[in-house]
């Protein structure tokens, strides 16, 4: 059983929106009988005017819930406030429901689109009906049908009946842009009040009766094995329950309070087979990629050619460490496991996958498992792995108990899948005006889903051609993936190769600017035809990025910032642009120096994302992306010593915190195009508008992460 | 095993659990407060902020035996006719983004507003450093706080 990769997920989602459909009708139609109008998986509507939309995404606080619902309710023209929100577990109705590549919106914009559609045709048919009247003259309207000529009104509830008996309409008409109620408002997040009450029900709060609790004591090596152990001073401890070996490389602790099953576990021995790794230090796997550096790659993207062109040559090598999500909520899973099903409440982004692998794990069939999804305290990528829902399965499978099984901060750190470390390779050629002709990035980075044994074509990782785009115009450019393997754990982080990539290309171009004698911002622009006739499509795998778009953010960002005009004694500014998840995204950082360390004032940040769903999701989203980018280009470094990840807690791998955290100001493009990615898109120009800010104040060149490091 | 009393939101709790166990865990796993949320186990976030006697404490590195017979407030507890005037704030200015950390952060800021009723930013960051957000929501915590010293009207300026 492999689940679709989280690419092939985002491919099939975005280049054929049909994917997504298939399994989307119920089988049995609008027929559900007279109580309930269902005439697809994403809506119920019942005689009392309740509205249930089922949202079939993860919300690990990027605002799935409310603004998927949002795009259906618009479409129906639905009474908002009557929206009640189910969240969906791990089905077959609604396609891929991996929560990740900034994907949400843009893959279910059509979906839910034509969801609210179609009923809300539906439902003027049966209104029609009913008055026997002619469809042209109703309309629908916040929640019911009006006969637009005697002025009579049928609330959505008092249709139920009537239109669950209708044939689903399979062509529908959608509204304009100019009709909207709702997409585009600036509405409340379904999700806040239980947030600040603390009645919001994470993952770490679910409970059951008769609910254990777990830890695992995992090999502290990478890939490391359980020889043995010894847990006569773990039974000791009050409410130890269980202890046992639960896979190659871990024991659980069970007990029946939290605090029980750490101390059990921090009383118990366990032998180890340190394995393949245990000598294995930083030094060595950055020396890897260098070692991997001297190797052809493969060819990403090639226009013209680099290697025919003559003129000043600038070369430069940037190089980014492992880095780990972190979310706030450490890792954990609830299972209940009885012979022959399995039950899970896991905050996880990828449900069906959880359900496939811990079918397979604890040797069931999938449909046998049954997924519910909790909200998450951030997800970040990390929880695009399954590891915790299996642990969960097979602790509770051993233990015969329900069973939540949590980690600790240090074992969230330490086990984790982490941002891949990578190195970068750049040339350019300039002309003698000093503009860049040739432009060449080689990235050698090791591969995400190679490791995961599902490696894209050519060796390519699947992430790659989303997260790398090169999007000027320029007359030969060749961008080139090289593969490094690694034993250190890989998982897709926030923005995934984008951050590499976009860090490398845009301090790189800040550098070629600087070379020339030219204005960043000006360079920029130059290299992104000034000139609207010289607009480019520049197609990249499967998305085709337009120069005018991103034109249109570096000059957003750029003028509110007030880009070229003076600032106060001691105040650089540094700018920086990048697409990815189809948005593009700009941004002008403002810092000062205090004892060689930065101080980020300001970040002014433009974006193109097509149509917004909801512009406050929009503006929570961008500041986000950027304290994480922030704390990514200032503080994160994971390493390895000995076989082992060093960093455990948040003392020795540091977020942001408020003393260092900037003004965020956002200004979108005004679009009427297919809404794009929001959840990632702002992280990777930060660290390069702030590594380029430092050269303007300092000269100096920043070409490794962590700054501070 | 010791026996002790605590006073959680106003009323008298019997539990039975090691006297070393820390207060985050009586909370959440004995008397299902699970509002008070669990970050780092070692006072370095302040995800599982309380108050104690009217002090933001982290509880993951307090011993519950410590705050036997000591006044306790938690998230449920701390808006004790409906919502409690940051709550309000948090919501006006739509804090929230995963929000597993917001409730140990309006704590926080409750145990702030309840010494220095108007506190300048410095005070602000001074009093809410301790407490991280991954989803970065601190521009809006800081307005927040403002809205809240202010009546909950917006503050000019602020920020």
């Amino acid at each position: 059983m492999s689940p679709l990769s989280r690419r092939e997920f985002v491919a099939a989602g975005v280049a054929a929106g049909a994917g997504l459909v298939v399994g989307f009708y119920l089988p049995h139609g609008g027929k559900t009988g007279k109580e309930v109008f269902s005439p697809n998986a994403y809506l119920r509507i019942t005689p009392d005017d309740k509205i249930t939309i089922v949202v079939a995404r993860s919300e690990m606080g990027q605002g799935v819930r409310t603004a998927l619902p949002m795009i259906l309710a618009e479409e129906l023209e639905a009474d908002w406030k009557r929206i009640e929100i189910e969240q969906a577990g791990a089905s077959t109705l609604y396609g891929d429901q991996t929560t990740g590549g900034s994907a949400s919106v843009r893959t279910t914009w059509d979906p839910m689109r034509k969801a609210g559609a179609a009923a809300r045709e539906m439902l003027i048919s049966a209104a029609a009906l009913t008055w026997g009247v002619g469809r042209a003259g109703c309309t629908a309207q916040e929640g019911g049908v009006i006969h637009t000529a005697s002025k009579r009104r049928l609330s959505y509830g008092e249709l139920v009946g009537k239109a669950a008996t209708l044939p689903i309409p399979s062509d529908v008409p959608l509204k304009q842009t100019k009709d909207y109620k709702i997409v585009g408002q600036r509405l409340a997040r379904v999700d806040t009040p239980s947030k600040v009450k603390g009645e919001a029900v994470f993952g770490i709060d679910y409970r059951m009766p008769g609910m254990k609790y777990a830890v695992l004591s995992r090999c502290p090596t990478i890939g490391g094995k359980v020889l043995g152990f010894d847990d006569k001073e773990s039974r000791k401890i009050p409410g130890v329950t269980y202890v046992g070996k639960i896979s190659d490389a871990a024991v659980a602790v069970v007990a029946d309070s939290v605090w029980g099953a750490m101390e059990g576990r921090r009383v118990l021995t366990v032998n180890w087979d340190e394995g393949p790794n245990k000598d294995l230090n930083i030094a060595a796997v950055m020396e890897s990629l260098k070692q991997a550096a001297a190797k052809k790659g493969v060819s990403l993207y090639s226009t013209g050619d680099v290697s025919k062109v003559a003129g000043r040559r600038i070369s430069a090598e940037y190089q980014l460490p492992f880095m780990a999500h972190a979310p706030m909520e450490p890792g954990n899973c609830t299972a209940n496991y009885q012979g022959s099903g399995c039950e899970l409440w896991a905050p996880t982004q990828v449900p069906q996958d959880c359900r496939d692998s811990v079918a397979q794990a604890v040797g069931l069939d999938p449909d046998q498992v049954k997924v519910n999804v909790t909200l998450m305290g951030g997800g970040f990528g990390r929880r695009l792995e399954h590891d915790y829902a299996v642990d969960a399965a097979l602790v509770s499978k051993a233990s015969q108990t329900p069973i939540k099984v949590m980690w600790t901060r240090e074992d969230d750190m330490r086990f984790s899948t982490y941002r891949p470390a990578s190195l970068h390779q750049l040339s350019a050629v300039l002309d003698g005006a000093g503009w860049p002709v040739a432009f060449t990035h080689r990235i050698v980075a090791p591969s995400i889903s190679g490791q995961k044994g599902q490696p894209g074509p050519n060796g390519i990782d699947p992430d790659l051609p989303d997260e790398a785009a090169f999007i000027y115009g320029l007359p030969n450019v060749s961008l080139e993936y090289v593969l490094a393997e690694t034993p250190v754990p890989l998982g897709w982080m926030r923005s995934v190769y984008a951050l590499q990539a976009g860090f490398a290309s845009e301090s790189f171009i800040d550098e070629l600017a600087a070379a020339a004698g030219k204005d960043p911002l000006e360079y920029r622009l130059h290299m992104l035809a000034k000139d609207k006739d010289k607009d480019q499509d520049i197609q990249y795998f499967t998305t085709t990025w337009h120069t005018a778009r991103m034109r249109g953010v570096l000059q957003l960002a750029a003028e509110r910032a007030g880009w070229g005009k003076p600032l106060p004694e001691g105040r650089f500014r540094g700018i920086a642009c990048f697409g990815c998840f189809s948005s593009y995204m700009a941004e002008v950082v403002e810092i000062s120096m205090e004892n060689e360390v930065p101080r980020v004032h300001r970040v002014v940040a433009a974006v193109d994302c097509g149509q917004l769903v909801n512009p406050g999701i929009v503006e929570q989203q961008i500041p986000g992306g950027i304290v994480y980018g922030l704390s990514n280009a200032l503080r994160a470094r994971i390493t390895i010593e000995k076989g082992r990840v060093v960093q455990g807690n948040f003392d020795d791998y540091p977020p942001l915190r408020m003393d260092e955290a900037p003004t965020v100001e956002v200004y979108a493009v005004p679009s009427t195009e297919a809404p794009t990615g929001i959840g990632e898109p702002s992280v990777p120009p930060l660290a390069p508008a702030l590594c380029n800010a430092i050269y303007a104040a300092t000269k100096k060149r920043i070409r490794a992460l962590p700054i501070l490091g | 095993m010791a026996e002790l009393t605590l006073r959680v939101n106003g009323s008298e709790k019997k539990v039975n659990v090691p006297p070393e166990t820390p207060l985050l865990w009586v909370l959440r796993d004995t008397l299902e407060l699970t509002g008070t949320k669990f970050g780092c186990g070692a006072g370095l976030c302040g995800a599982c902020t309380v108050h104690v006697e009217g002090a933001a404490i982290r509880s993951c590195a307090t011993p519950v035996s410590q705050v036997a017979g000591k006044s306790i407030t938690t998230i449920e507890g701390l808006g004790a006719n409906g919502l409690h005037v940051l709550q309000k704030a948090w919501i006006a200015e739509e804090v929230p983004q995963c929000g597993y950390c917001q409730t140990g952060q309006i704590m926080a800021a409750a145990a702030l507003l309840a010494k220095t009723p108007n506190p300048s930013d410095e005070q602000i960051t001074q009093a809410m450093n301790g407490n991280l957000c991954r989803c970065g929501t601190y521009e809006r915590i800081r307005r927040a706080i403002h809205r809240a010293a202010n009546g909950g009207v917006a503050a000019a300026g602020g920020a």
